[in-house]
């Protein structure tokens, strides 16, 4: 696969929500192409037949039972909050909707 | 008498303890003034909670006074690796994003620790969310190995290691995601386990990677692990991938182990963990061990695991793809800090996160997360983050054939001793192959271990022996640990870390 | 052409039907009714006060891990069973990642390629009796999001807001996503069906018991896909229609009411039409629905920059519902709504028209049980679709949600049988239930709103009546019968209304004629 691009790199922060400095954006371009080739290994060990693994151990319908827990209260709740208001977590405004 | 109680092993407080011959109160106070001592040389805790260790221990003592029956553990004290959510008591993960963040609630682990009457003694430094082998990758600074101070503890759990080895703790809690107790314990000359996956509850336990995070104990003996083990592991209904049904008893393995008698046991030689790569003084201390455990009565075979070669970068896909993804909840909203971006009027909660990241997270942690969003993106899943997952299933099954000829596996644990504080922060890549030997088992979710193997020649620093057992087979690990453990310290006239600097103030 | 509201320019309906021919896909999200969240313990109670329902697991707070709902999983599986879907034999959670301040986590547990119910179909009514297959793609879990609300700015929207304050009392609640395929053939029929598809859904729903169905409180909400594409034949189910490409399609988000969706899809079909009759093309988009001035408005647009990195949700293990459980689930269904109506309409004796009217009221559960509680079946429906309807048409309610019950209902119904309450009085005694003044037997007795059946009073009543209106007496003794009404009501007044005005009528009339 072609090398990552800064271009490329600066798609993957917005995506990420990391606001990279251009610096940070050309050093990490660097480097994300040298561990993407440490790695790209993995393409070719494993064929079409070989199944994934998600988990490591092979469990399967773990449920608990539909019975209410003790909540936290509100104040616990928003004890970390950045900054709170009306019993509710404020944040900066919301660009658009969902 | 504060000197001596902070030298004691975890069995030793206990006994003492519970005839008597000392208090807890006592005892949490000899390392609260050791901790004062050495710690600023050292810096492997990030918050000390003497108030809350003092209140525990005193209770203990109140209890062993009324003479009261308490859990085996009750009054020794313990660190706790910062990654797992204590409440009252800040938790940062070694992260400036989670600064000053005191969780509302404590993890399983955390329960269980306060249910066995364990003074907690304070948070222990890392790599910032658990990302490193070296724990510079710190954002309140690195930890240093009380063998060497200018050399790195290992990672991320460098901080539980170096406060074992500077005798700072008797016990410390550790998470392992791709090594992060056992190479840590390889370069301090302790032990660290990393059990099952699903043996110990992650619930509260800040997520790394979560297909591969298991936390474990860290101890100076295989004995004082096999005890802390037994109080951190155990289903929990607030994890789905925590283990039911019978789980072996880790305390009896080691003292069974401990006896010295490895007849009818078969160890496996990983030829792909080991050899060129691997430093000299690793090589031979690891010959040498073999050699004793055939002295012990072990059969020695070689086994063949050729889909470890792999190993490396399925777990620098998969872990960076679940990080990414786990790591998105930092984000200024609900709790940590919130920084504004520079320059802009009124900005959108969505500039505001994106300022908190890059301010909050440090260089490797960005890194990891930019390489997991890449793997994880449409165009590219198949090719990486699918591949990784495939990987992860041959080798599983080089476990699975290499299980039906051992009973256990052995390799070194990391390729080399501690390095010098510094020398591969530049060079990602290098750090990562520090822990090309504990990988694999994280990615099949296997237990496996690590204790002292000696010091390399070269440079007089600790070396590490990894043992790997099949899933749900922990006591294998502290049969086998033990009886090497007794046979090297009956060699050694005494155990490694005897000969470790005393950092004492006075010394230095 | 014309504008509409402060919406795009749009073709008139049937202009866009003579030149396109509408695709729909219907994205259908159902809060479950558990008592608690999807992945954690806390309480789902709708109007709690804020941040009182959560938990380190909904919160997102660092180290917290979901375990699935039991009760979430078995109403996503009775679902999927009551839909004709195959419920899936292995399959997992994935995380959709994107970030979004009302989410707590920047990552909803959801299902991607792997849902646990798929390939099935739900049969529609429509109005005028006949039937129109929804081929249903798939039904998924996952969890709600918390909630903003938006501060400064004009009217509190997200737009010219200064800042949001967030509750995440919803975050987590069980929610399963069922999702079209895409609907062709309905032609200019479309707005219709997409009603009828949500009305069907929403008694489907109902009567499995696992949501409350509740579209006002949201815990009901559709997104409509539409697109159009070219029109080649009048008959919109012929071959050659269907093998028409589609458009591009926009997505109508949060329509909550049944007459919004049916008003939202035939304005995209009009606003669509539109732009491409001018030549223009349709923007792949997120677009708001506005329930005052009935138009969509552009919101988010869809690119493909739009990555949700989906991966299997490593913190759940997978699904593996056991064949036999299954099984027993499926015992568990309710009569499908269609067949239920056939028999009820049929075990009641109503019209055709007369039944569609009920069931288009929503009427079906309030006669049935009524009628359950002893009511007649036309007596039920009279009441529920007459004078109640209005009630709740004025309050602007749904029937369900009237303060008055069933067996209520039947019982007002006994007392006017028995000649305790006439329509009049009865009327009044629904006030009063629904003011909250306790069952009919106590508004009744409260009010003082009884017949007079003791003929004593009444004779002296009528006796007044004729002496006060000689000249209308006479009439009626002359033979003008129709005359006496004027006296039954001048007695029903002496009485307050408080009689029976037949038996009025038959004193009045012992005394007029021979
Ligand atoms: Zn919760």
């Amino acid at each position: 696969m072609s090398a990552i691009s800064r271009e490329e790199v600066s798609h993957l922060a917005m995506l990420a929500r990391i606001d990279l400095t251009p610096d940070e954006l050309d050093r990490m371009a660097g480097q994300l192409d040298v561990i993407l080739d440490a790695v790209a290994t993995v393409r070719e060990v494993a064929g079409d037949d070989v199944p994934a693994t998600s988990h490591p151990m092979p469990l399967t319908n773990v449920t608990r039972p539909d019975e209410v827990r003790p909540s936290l209260t509100p104040e616990q709740a928003l004890s970390g909050a950045p900054e709170s208001e009306q019993q509710r977590f404020r944040v900066p405004r919301i660009l658009e909707e969902d | 008498m504060a000197t001596e109680l902070t030298h004691h092993t975890a069995a030793q407080l206990a006994e003492g303890l519970r005839a008597q011959q000392f208090s807890a109160v006592e005892v949490t106070r000899a390392h609260l003034n050791r901790i004062a001592e050495v710690d600023g040389d050292v810096h492997a805790y990030l918050h000390i909670a003497g108030n809350t260790a003092l209140a525990t221990a005193r209770s203990v003592d109140a209890a062993l006074a009324a003479g009261e029956q308490l859990p085996a553990l009750a009054g020794v004290p313990i660190a706790v690796k910062d990654v797992m959510a204590t409440q009252g008591v800040p938790t940062t993960c070694g992260s400036a994003i989670l600064k000053g963040w005191v969780p509302p609630y404590d993890a399983s682990v955390i329960r269980r620790i306060k249910d066995a009457r364990m003074p907690i003694l304070g948070k222990t430094n890392m790599d910032e969310f658990a990302m490193g082998s070296s724990t510079e990758h710190s954002a309140y600074g690195p930890t240093r190995n009380p063998w060497d101070l200018t050399r790195i503890p290992g990672g991320s759990g460098g901080g539980s290691a170096a406060t074992l080895a500077s005798f700072t703790a008797p016990l410390a809690t550790g998470t392992d995601t791709g090594g992060s107790i056992r190479q840590p314990a390889a370069v301090t000359g302790t032990v660290g386990v990393k059990p099952t996956y699903g043996a110990v509850s992650r619930y509260g336990l800040v997520a790394l990677a979560s297909s591969l995070d298991q936390a474990g104990p860290c101890a100076r003996t295989v004995l004082d692990a096999a005890l802390l083990h037994e109080v951190m592991a155990g289903h929990d209904p607030m994890d789905s991938t925590s283990l039911t049904g019978q789980y072996p008893d880790v305390v009896a393995a080691a003292r069974r182990g401990a006896l010295g008698d490895l007849g009818g046991v078969t160890v496996g030689v990983v030829r792909e963990l080991g050899g060129d790569g691997y430093q000299a003084g690793v090589r031979q201390r690891f010959d040498e061990a073999v050699d004793l455990l055939t002295a012990a009565g072990a059969k020695v075979v070689e086994v063949s695991c050729p889909s470890f070669t792999a190993a490396l970068g399925a777990y620098y896909l998969i872990l960076p793809s679940e990080a990414s993804s786990n790591l998105a909840k930092f984000d200024a909203m609900r709790y940590g800090i919130r920084v504004y971006p520079k320059g802009v009027d009124d900005p959108t909660a969505e500039q505001v996160m994106a300022a908190t990241r890059e301010v909050g997270f440090g260089a490797e942690v960005k890194r990891r997360i930019i390489l997991g969003t890449y793997a994880l993106s449409s165009g590219y899943y198949d090719a990486y983050y699918g591949s990784a997952q495939k990987v992860r299933t041959l080798i599983q099954r080089d476990f699975a054939a290499a299980f039906e000829v051992a009973d256990v596996l052995i390799s070194p644990t990391s390729p080399t001793t501690a390095f010098p504080l510094g020398d591969k922060l530049d060079d990602p890549l290098s750090m990562y192959l520090q822990d090309v030997a504990t990988i694999p088992a994280n990615l099949a979710g296997v237990p496996g271990m690590s204790l002292p193997a000696g010091l390399a020649e070269e440079d007089g620093l600790p070396v590490g022996l990894q043992i790997l057992a099949p899933a749900r087979c922990d006591d294998r690990l502290y049969l086998v640990g033990a009886a090497v453990e007794a046979a090297l310290t009956s060699r050694w006239g005494g155990a490694l870390l005897d000969r470790a600097p005393s950092l004492d103030r006075e010394a230095v | 052409m014309g504008a509409s509201g402060t919406g795009e320019t749009v073709l008139a309906y049937d202009e866009a039907m003579a030149a396109y021919d509408p695709v729909m896909g219907l994205e259908v999200h159902v809060e479950l009714n558990t008592a608690t969240k999807m992945f954690c313990g806390c309480p789902t109670t709708f109007g709690a006060e804020p941040n009182s329902q959560v938990c380190p697991v909904c919160l997102g707070l660092p180290g917290a891990l979901p375990v699935l709902n039991a009760k979430g999983l078995e109403g996503a599986v009775r679902i999927g069973l009551a839909l004709n879907c195959t419920i899936a034999s292995w399959c997992r959670f994935a995380r959709k990642n994107y970030f979004y301040p009302d989410m707590p986590k920047n990552f909803q547990t959801s299902q991607y390629d792997e849902p646990i119910a798929f390939d099935g179909h739900l049969d529609v009514e429509l109005d005028d009796g006949t039937t129109f297959r929804v081929e249903i793609e798939r039904a998924h879990m996952e969890e709600d999001t918390g909630k903003s609300s938006h501060v400064g700015g004009a009217t509190g929207r997200i737009h010219g807001a200064e800042y949001s304050l967030v509750d995440y009392n919803r975050a987590g609640i069980p929610l399963i996503e069922i999702v079209t395929k895409p609907l062709v053939g309905a032609g200019d029929r479309a707005p219709e069906v997409a009603r009828a598809y949500v009305s069907a859904l929403r008694d489907l729903l109902r009567a499995l018991g696992v949501s409350d169905v509740k579209m006002e409180q949201g815990s009901l909400r559709c997104d409509a896909n539409v697109s159009l594409r070219k029109r080649v034949s009048d008959d919109a189910t012929s071959s050659e229609q269907k093998a028409v490409p589609f458009g591009i399609r926009s997505e109508t988000k949060n329509v909550n009411s049944l007459r919004s969706i049916e008003r939202a899809v035939r304005y995209e079909i009009t606003r669509q039409a539109a732009r491409l009759a001018a030549g223009r093309r349709v923007v792949q988009e997120t677009r708001h629905w506005h329930e005052d001035t009935g138009v969509t408005t552009a919101g988010r647009e869809k690119s493909d920059a739009e990555d949700y990195r989906y991966f299997p949700e490593p913190d759940l293990v997978p699904i593996a519902p056991e064949a036999a459980w299954v099984e027993q689930l499926r015992t568990t269904l309710p009569e499908p709504p269609a067949q239920r109506r056939r028999r009820l309409q049929t075990e009641w004796g109503f019209g055709d028209l007369e039944m569609r009217d009920v069931v288009n009221a929503g009427a079906t559960e309030a006669i049935e049980a009524t009628v359950v509680a002893g009511a007649s079946p036309a007596t039920a429906r009279k009441w529920w679709m007459g004078e109640l309807a209005r009630q709740a048409n004025t309050r602007g309610l749904e029937l369900s949600a009237l303060a008055i019950t069933p067996a209520q209902v039947a019982e007002l119904q006994a007392l006017v049988d028995a000649g305790t309450l006439n329509d009049a009085l009865a009327r009044q005694v629904v006030e009063g239930v629904l003011a909250g003044e306790g069952g009919p037997a106590e508004v009744v007795a409260a009010r003082g709103l009884e017949l007079v059946s003791d003929d004593g009073p009444l004779i002296d009543a009528v006796e007044a009546a004729i002496a006060a209106h000689a000249d209308v007496a006479d009439k009626v003794r002359g033979g003008k019968v129709a005359a006496v009404g004027a006296l039954v009501g001048a007695v029903m007044k002496q009485m307050r209304g408080k009689a029976d005005a037949a038996r009025v009528r038959e004193l009045l009339m012992e005394r007029l004629t021979p």
